[in-house]
């Protein structure tokens, strides 16, 4: 028996039912946007070593050097400790910017130093552009789907989010004209639209040049912001480049969105943002509220590594890295998933996504999934009305060629047990039938001037 | 004393342990004890044998922790543990098992079918579907067998919607009910020992079944514990509660939900290893009982021990 003893500072164990319903009392109203979820729940088991994670959005961290990681860090502490440890400005230092001017100048954009903030975590971001523009119940458009952790961001503001359906060339600009018709007649003004334009989180998709026109046109005509989010622009594998909505518009109605996140290390937590001067004078204040300034040893550590001159290299190190692994995830689809599913075939970023007959819900799929220690995301964590529901997110950065065939495979059994339930349930065509019969219909769908299908692609060859 | 606090594990409530299981822990501390936290893998055997904890506190829920594969090996080492024993857990465990002895017994369950995949793919069970709507009506539930905290259970309103509901239910388990659905107040009785604790009403806030995320999310879901139910009907439902315990072998603790429709109390199902959250059912109805947290684990702890030193004297 050991003696009794009182650990200080632990929470008292029991919360009463009381106490519960005393709680929820307290409660902001704008905490009824902010759910866990049962997805959220399943997603603990994915942490343990035996499960293949697709689920994640991981950039693989372990080909940077450690020995150049060493040297940087302790150079700071030898020269510049005390600075290191101490607060910085809330916009960052100038230094950090050069930092920034830098990567954004390999996209070809180059901002004035005044019009950008350096915030923790491209996150971080997001949330600041939302908590300077949106009142509870202001509308916000962004792509249907969108990125899964720009919706906790909105809903904690109470905003009214819109999602615009993508295809294969992005977000259906001419669909976003007809919302934004009608939030006109309706006199509602939307304070921003949110867009991933390049290597899409989730979809994998990239907004087509002229979409890209058209949306800035758009932009400027209707006196609507756009928020552009490109955590992925470096990590393109094939084509040529796309120009950012930042340098096509020029700046007054164009947010720009930046992280090192997936270039360098996100647990660094170092982004940005690029906005128009009275805008970045509210998110300055913003900043200032939630956390007074940027890490400044990340700061300090971003300056030595750039200083190093050897970003780019190791930017395209992960290139060629990410490339083999999206081809070998691409490979195992075309191989593992029956031909009811779909799947985009992404030019860059970390992620494909999938689309299964609309009878399978992936959130139920996921339980199955993990029974074969395999993960993904479900789709329906990207929309905020509850479509999505036969959609999954694939990571391919973060895990190898190997990992990555044998998780498609074990996914893609799961997919064709369910199929075959199915058409045993509903007496339906079986899958082979139904893929000639796909097949034929697929090439009429091809012809030009046929309807634009959101997000339809089979993988098969032709990257 | 040395309590091992085995959480956590593979099941698809692992996140839901681990909140169960860190409060244990906690309360433990509070009681004097010394909590050996556990996060049940391949290596579980292994460390029981190398720690030897006097007590294991069962906060395991799902396959794996709450249908007596744990609890076998449990009795195989020799150490007390908290809960059902082997046979409850594996009752429990297996809605459809569960379901027959309560009827037998002459508990009132809904009435269900209850079929396995191979039953659809290898039997033309499918062409069973009809008459199967037919008898349970519309809406009716579909759930996996085994499993709890809601996880694919579906509502389902027309035919249509049958097949869908079924392939999610077999995502979760290799064996699926359909059950009619009772319409009426949803009840759960916790039991401690031989009493059944104050009755629990749970009153979700927004959608039309009790799922998962409104039971884990502080003011998803409404309380009200003691449930204001009159005299007669409370008793009748404490009755079929601690009925549905005994009659499924529970020792210890355990939750029993109810649906209280028209025709009165019918049991859904025990689950052996209740959650112990800061939402779940069984703390709240100790705390209604008079019970706080660290009482509700020491007499937890102490039927685990009676019921180990009883087992020795045989």
């Amino acid at each position: 028996m050991t003696e009794p003893r009182e650990p200080p500072h632990r929470r008292r164990s029991h919360t009463t039912a009381h106490d519960i319903e005393r709680y929820a009392g307290l409660f902001a109203e704008r905490t009824q946007g902010m759910r866990s979820s049962a997805m959220r729940d399943l997603m603990a088991i994915t942490a343990r070593p035996e499960v293949i994670s697709l689920a994640g959005g991981l950039p693989d961290t372990s080909t940077f050097p450690p020995a150049s990681f060493a040297a940087q860090m302790t150079k700071i502490a030898q020269e510049s400790a005390a600075e290191a440890l101490q607060y910085g400005p809330t916009e960052g230092f100038e230094e950090t910017k050069d930092c920034i001017l830098e990567v954004m100048g390999a996209e070809g954009i180059l901002p004035d130093h005044e019009d950008i903030i350096v915030t923790t975590g491209g996150q971080q971001a997001i949330d600041l552009i939302t908590k300077t523009l949106v009142d509870p119940g202001d509308p916000v458009i962004c792509e249907a789907p969108t990125y899964p952790g720009a919706v906790p961001v909105f809903s904690s503001y109470q905003a009214d989010v819109i999602q615009i359906e993508c295809d294969e060339d992005g977000m259906r600009v001419d669909e976003l004209e007809k919302v934004l018709d009608r939030l006109a007649d309706e006199g509602r003004r939307p304070k921003f639209i949110y867009s991933v334009p390049t290597f899409q989180n989730p979809a994998g998709v990239t907004l087509s040049v002229e979409r890209r026109r058209r949306l800035v046109e758009l932009a400027r005509s209707r006196e609507v912001l756009v928020a552009e989010d490109n955590p992925y622009g470096l990590l393109r594998y094939e084509g040529e480049p796309l120009p950012p909505l930042y340098q096509l518009e020029g700046g007054d109605y164009v947010i720009y969105l930046g992280t090192l996140s997936k270039i360098l290390s996100p647990g660094i937590r170092l982004g940005w943002a690029v906005a128009p001067p009275p805008v970045m004078e509210k998110v300055v204040l913003g900043k200032q509220a939630a956390d007074l300034c940027t890490s400044t040893l990340t700061q300090y550590f971003v300056r030595e590594y750039f200083a190093e001159g050897r970003w780019r290299e190791y930017v395209d190190s992960l290139v060629g890295h990410y490339r083999s692994r999206r081809d070998a995830m691409l490979d195992a689809l075309a191989r593992h998933f029956p031909p009811q599913a779909e799947w985009t075939h992404p030019a860059g970023g970390l992620f494909v996504w999938a689309t299964l007959p609309d009878y399978i819900d992936t959130a139920d799929l996921l339980a199955k999934a993990l029974r074969e220690n395999v993960a993904f995301v479900p789709g329906q964590a990207a929309y905020v009305d509850g479509r999505g529901g036969s959609s999954m997110r694939l990571n391919f950065s973060a895990s190898t060629e190997e990992e990555i065939d044998e998780g498609i495979r074990r996914i893609g059994q799961v997919i064709w047990e369910q199929v075959q339930l199915y058409e045993t349930l509903t007496g339906e065509l079986p899958a082979e039938a139904l893929a000639e019969e796909r097949g034929t219909r697929n090439e009429e769908r091809d012809q030009p001037g046929g309807d634009v299908v959101p997000l339809r692609k089979r993988g098969t060859g032709g990257r | 004393m040395k309590v091992a606090v085995l959480q956590g594990g593979r099941s698809l409530e692992r996140g839901v342990s681990l909140r169960s299981g860190a409060r244990v822990e906690d309360a433990l501390n509070r009681l004097g004890h010394e909590p050996l936290p556990l996060d049940v893998g391949g290596d579980l055997v292994e460390r029981l044998i190398a720690e030897r904890p006097d007590a294991a506190f069962i906060a395991l829920h799902g396959p794996g922790g709450e249908d007596g594969t744990v609890q076998e090996l449990l009795e195989i080492l020799d150490i007390p543990y908290t809960g059902p024993g082997v046979a409850a857990c594996v009752r429990c465990m297996d809605k459809t098992l569960a379901k027959h002895e309560l009827r037998e017994a002459g508990i009132p369950t809904p009435d269900w079918f209850a079929f396995n995949a191979t039953a659809f793919r290898e039997l033309g069970a499918a062409d069973a579907l009809e008459q199967i709507e037919a008898r349970l009506g519309f809406p009716l539930v579909v759930k996996p067998a085994s499993g709890g905290s809601a996880l694919g259970v579906k509502l389902v309103s027309d035919r249509d919607e049958v097949p869908q509901a079924l392939i999610a239910g077999f995502s979760y388990d290799d064996r699926v009910l359909l059950e009619r659905y009772v319409r009426g107040r949803e009840l759960a009785v916790s039991v401690l020992g031989s009493d059944a604790l104050p009755i629990v009403e749970a009153i979700p806030r927004e959608s039309d079944l009790y799922d998962f995320e409104a039971r884990y999310e502080i003011g998803r879901t409404g309380f009200v514990c003691p449930a204001d139910l009159d005299g007669e009907t409370a008793t009748a439902v404490t009755e079929a509660a601690l009925r549905a315990f005994s009659t499924l072998g529970c020792t210890g603790f355990s939750r029993v939900d109810l649906m209280l429709g028209e025709d009165g109390p019918e049991v859904l199902e025990v689950n052996a290893i209740p959650g112990l959250t800061d939402t779940s059912l069984l703390p709240q109805a100790a705390e209604a009982a008079g019970l706080e947290f660290e009482q509700l684990v020491a007499r937890v702890l102490e039927l685990a021990l009676e019921r180990s030193s009883a087992a020795a004297l045989k």
